[in-house]
């Protein structure tokens, strides 16, 4: 359809102010494109580039056991060549330009980012455009992708954070597509075909599972011109495969896995929270003071402050569609690996058992607000945020609800998350020639 | 892009809520103190204009450091402001109101090569061991107020310069040059804390190098290309050294180089020049001007005249691959225009998916999987330009070599296209205009300039010192300083057998 002649709606309050310290920062706009896209803007008029971030529901668990890899192999020949134009002539029309686009897989979902001058801005919008319309998925550049992703995984296959890590989440997700590593792996790869290709594209590449933000100088018409450019000819419904809730397994166990390295990859974790949990803010700030942070966790002062055994030590909550963790790791000297773990599982067990005191948590609190904002400083930072914002069905107000959200959790709050999180025992896998450590119902 | 603490299956990096992007495989890199060591020698020698390596903060893998702060139309720039306080202390300024951050960093005139021979490490170990504590706050102090205004902060070494930094709200300016002032002569050490934190860059040592067989071949590598500078040394140092380094050498190397004039400070975000120069007075401008800083002169590379190989065989290793490094000049060495040239001639040859090497030998000949260039213009003494390559299965390391040496000398002898040059030109200068959406990015890029010789007209000309390359400039450089008795070859193999093999 001819964009041009559109009228652009702005729904709802349209635009939506922030709090003090964001407002300035981050103004957004929800738009409809003339065809009915929506999308999230943010005009920035400072500087001259515009960054266009995305994401389609469905990712790496949609692929098939035996052709693990596919969504990977497939974003990764989104640039390899589209409509008329073969790979080198993509890719020369992307350099005249200095136009930048990369796509990615998740679990869940697929994401793609362009960036470019405002000046290029038609440019892009057309070779975004044939990326995601007419991808070619030529035999040269598959093959050469292909050889890449192949030579990543051999790599792999000895390196021992790779081993450590894929244990981990094969041990917790035995036969769920989260068990597995998005790459694929050797034999799931040398398999992929175009035509698998293509049937992700379909399946996935539709507009009702699809998130749109744009961050830069460019006004809410000219936007939902672009969007139905990009977007507007895509069908409207995918066809996902159905990916089963899942919670995972393998608590109190713990693998080794032999590397011959100097020093032990050490990947620890448990159930985590559902993003729509009634707790999760507070398991956030739980597992920030258990974990997270930069020189302020407890794991961070008893392993490498007080003991000097590790680089660094940290844990996160990861969540997804149809499961969550909580997942941490460090790399410690061979020696003394039985006892780090021995110390981590003993933190994770007092945080259980205790939670924390009053100061930690009020500290907590005030990191967790104040730093918030450093994680919009860029185009590029602003738009990604959007997008998860978006796949968490947080709405367009959580910037300015945030803070509020945070100041509301009460120490018994967190101390019963705790309880929840941090005394379940722990999924363990380590690579490495770890003394003290053995294998344990693994 | 991976990082230095991958764990492969993904990690979402822990700090946001409602924020970033969780991609499977994406890396983990929080934690950690010295965030942009690298793993083969220094830190920002490998990242500044050009070179797309990426560095690692906060769990954030910042991308590859665009050279150009200034865009095309130079007039759309950030306004960058410079002055220097009485007691030496330059001062940039790089305002971007866009949102209610500042970033602020202290960057000392001091890295790795201007350690005593027998202390390899000992610049690094110093940054570690800066927070630990001063006469008014004690150890941990800075660091809690750090997080309890919710700010960011971290530090990096590398060959020539060290840097600390924090990223907080606008209204916390203040008390950061206030804490970093402090520390700037304040430190107290002691051993209870000291040699832990031995431990701990004994540790990074083993995650950086010991665990990758790659890194230890760019290591052995530096040294086997840089006979007489110190950049042979690795700036996390080796091992036997950094198990010996101590308190005293700590202290001594931070009495010595840590002062205002020999230090460069870069604020950039929602601040005003004026207020900047004001709280640094207040700040910093009390802190005594130190008179024994002796010019920083380093032992200078002979005129090399042999071609050296390296071969690392590692039975990790699943994956062979080869590496070269040139020595050539660096933009405080080269003469007028050598290194826009260089830089345009390490985009031609190894940038892209139509770059001269990728091209040739991935696409065409299909020798290879992956292939690339790179230059690192910024450091003081004479540095590197790299070419690497990853041979396909069945394709021998000589036969990747070969093609690579074809390359080469094809640019050497016929030098390269116009459509080549602008394309390279385009994007180099595009960088300047991309780097402006990233206040934490210029003001890297204008403290290793600062710190290795550039002045701050060099960095904001820099894009238009790139327009004015010619095809003729590029064929001149790589004629130049592309000679193989200039360069070290690193094979990374599974086992010595294939070294045979290599060779027949």
């Amino acid at each position: 359809m001819s964009a041009r002649r559109g009228f652009l709606a702005l729904v709802g309050a349209g635009l939506l102010m922030l709090m003090p310290s964001l407002a300035h920062a981050v103004a957004i706009e929800r738009i409809v494109s003339p065809s009915g896209i929506e999308a999230w803007l943010v005009r920035e008029p400072a500087v001259p580039i515009i960054a266009l971030n995305f994401s389609f529901a469905g990712g790496a668990s949609q692929d098939a056991a035996e052709k693990a890899g596919t969504a990977s192999l497939t974003t990764n020949m989104l640039d390899e060549g589209a409509g008329d134009l073969d790979s080198s002539a993509f890719h020369q029309r992307l350099e005249r330009r200095a136009i930048e686009m990369s796509f990615s897989v998740g679990r869940d979902f697929t994401y793609g980012s362009l960036r470019t001058l405002n000046d290029n801005r038609d440019e892009a919008t057309e070779l975004l455009r044939l990326a995601l319309n007419a991808p070619r998925f030529d035999a040269e550049p598959l093959e050469r992708v292909r050889g890449q992703v192949l030579s990543m995984l051999r790599r792999a296959s000895t390196d021992p954070n790779s081993l450590a890590s894929r244990r981990w989440w094969a041990t917790a997700f035995p036969g769920h597509p989260y068990g597995r590593e998005s790459r694929g792996t050797l034999e799931s790869v040398a398999t992929i075909a175009a035509d698998d290709l293509r049937d992700f594209t379909r399946r996935v590449f539709a507009r009702d599972g699809l998130k749109i933000a744009i961050v830069g100088d460019i006004d809410a018409k000219a936007a939902g011109e672009m969007v139905d450019r990009v977007f507007g000819s895509l069908p409207a419904k995918g066809d996902l495969r159905p990916v089963p809730d899942v919670t995972m397994t393998g608590l109190g166990t713990r693998g080794v896995i032999d590397v011959d390295v100097p020093q032990a990859v050490v990947i620890f974790g448990a159930p985590g929270l559902a993003r729509n949990d009634k707790d999760f803010m507070a398991g956030y700030i739980a597992n920030h003071i258990l974990g997270g942070g930069t020189f302020s966790s407890r794991l961070y002062n008893e392993v490498r402050e007080k003991r000097g055994l590790a680089y660094g030590v940290s844990q996160s909550l990861v969540w997804f569609k149809h499961s969550a963790v909580v997942i941490g790791g460090t790399q410690v000297r061979a020696d003394r690996t039985g006892d780090a773990l021995s110390i981590i599982e003993q933190e994770v067990r007092r945080m259980g058992e205790a939670g924390p005191t009053a100061e930690e948590l009020a500290k907590a609190k005030s990191y967790l607000k104040g730093s918030y904002i450093l994680g919009l400083d860029t185009s590029t930072k602003i738009a990604s945020q959007l997008i998860q914002i978006q796949n968490d069905n947080l709405g367009m107000d959580y910037m300015t609800r945030r803070d509020a959200l945070i100041d509301a959790v009460t120490l018994d709050d967190v101390r019963r998350v705790s309880k929840r999180l941090f005394s379940q025992g722990l999924l363990v896998t380590v690579a490495g020639r770890p003394k003290g450590v053995t294998s344990v119902g693994q | 892009m991976p990082g230095y603490f991958g764990l492969a299956g993904g990690v979402r990096s822990g700090g946001c809520d409602g924020g970033s992007t969780w991609n499977a495989g994406m890396a983990m890199g929080k934690n950690v103190r010295m965030a942009m060591v690298s793993v083969t020698d220094s830190i920002l020698r490998r990242i500044m204009p050009g070179a797309a390596i990426a560095v690692l903060a906060f769990g954030l893998v910042l991308g590859p450091v665009p050279g150009p702060t200034v865009p095309a139309s130079a007039a759309d720039g950030p306004p960058v402001s410079s002055f220097s306080l009485a007691n030496g202390l330059d001062v940039v300024v790089i305002p971007d109101h866009r949102t209610p951050v500042v970033t602020h960093m202290i960057w000392y005139k001091v890295g790795a090569a201007d350690e005593t021979p027998g202390k390899s490490g000992l610049a690094h170990f110093l940054e570690h061991l800066m927070f630990k504590g001063t006469k008014e706050h004690p150890a941990g102090e800075f660091s809690q107020v750090v997080a309890a205004i919710g700010g960011q902060e971290n530090a990096f070494t590398a060959s020539d310069y060290t840097g600390y930094f924090q990223r907080v709200g606008r209204q916390h300016l203040k008390t950061m040059m206030e804490f970093e002032a402090d520390r700037m002569t304040g430190l107290i050490l002691t051993d209870a804390v000291v040699l832990p934190e031995r431990d701990v860059i004994l540790e990074e040592r083993n995650q950086r190098i010991g665990n990758n067989p790659g890194a230890q071949l760019s290591e052995q590598m530096d040294a086997a290309l840089f006979l007489n500078s110190p950049y042979g040394r690795p700036v996390i140092g080796w091992r036997h050294e950094m198990e010996e380094l101590s308190r005293d050498d700590a202290i001594g190397f931070y009495r010595r180089f840590y002062a205002p004039n020999n230090a460069v400070l870069v604020v950039a975000g929602d601040v005003e020049p004026d207020e900047v120069r004001a709280l640094a007075e207040e700040t910093y401008g009390k802190i005594p001007r130190r008179a024994d800083i002796g010019p920083r002169k380093r032992p200078q590379e002979p005129q090399p005249v042999a071609r050296r190989t390296v071969t690392l065989a590692d039975a990790r290793v699943e994956q062979p691959a080869l590496q070269r490094s040139y020595l050539v000049p660096s933009a405080a060495t080269a003469a007028k225009g050598e290194a826009e040239a260089l830089e345009v001639l390490a985009h031609v040859l190894g940038t892209g998916a139509n770059s001269r090497l990728y091209r040739g030998l991935v696409v065409d000949q299909k020798l290879a999987i992956n292939a690339g260039a790179w230059y690192l213009s910024n450091a003081l003494d004479m540095n590197k330009f790299g070419l690497s390559g990853t041979p396909r299965p069945n394709v021998t390391l000589t036969q990747l070599e070969t093609a690579i040496d074809a390359v080469v000398a094809t640019v050497i002898d016929k030098g390269i296209t116009a459509e080549e040059l602008e394309r390279s030109k385009t994007r180099l200068i595009a960088d300047a205009t991309y780097a402006q959406d990233n206040q934490a990015m210029l003001a890297r890029w204008f403290g290793a300039s600062l710190t290795t010789g550039s002045t701050v007209e060099e960095v904001r000309t820099w894009a238009q010192r790139i327009r004015t390359v010619t095809a003729s400039d590029v064929q001149s450089a790589a004629r130049k300083w592309l000679d193989a008795r200039r360069s070290v070859t690193g094979y990374l193999i599974k086992d010595m057998s294939e070294v045979a093999e290599k060779k027949s």
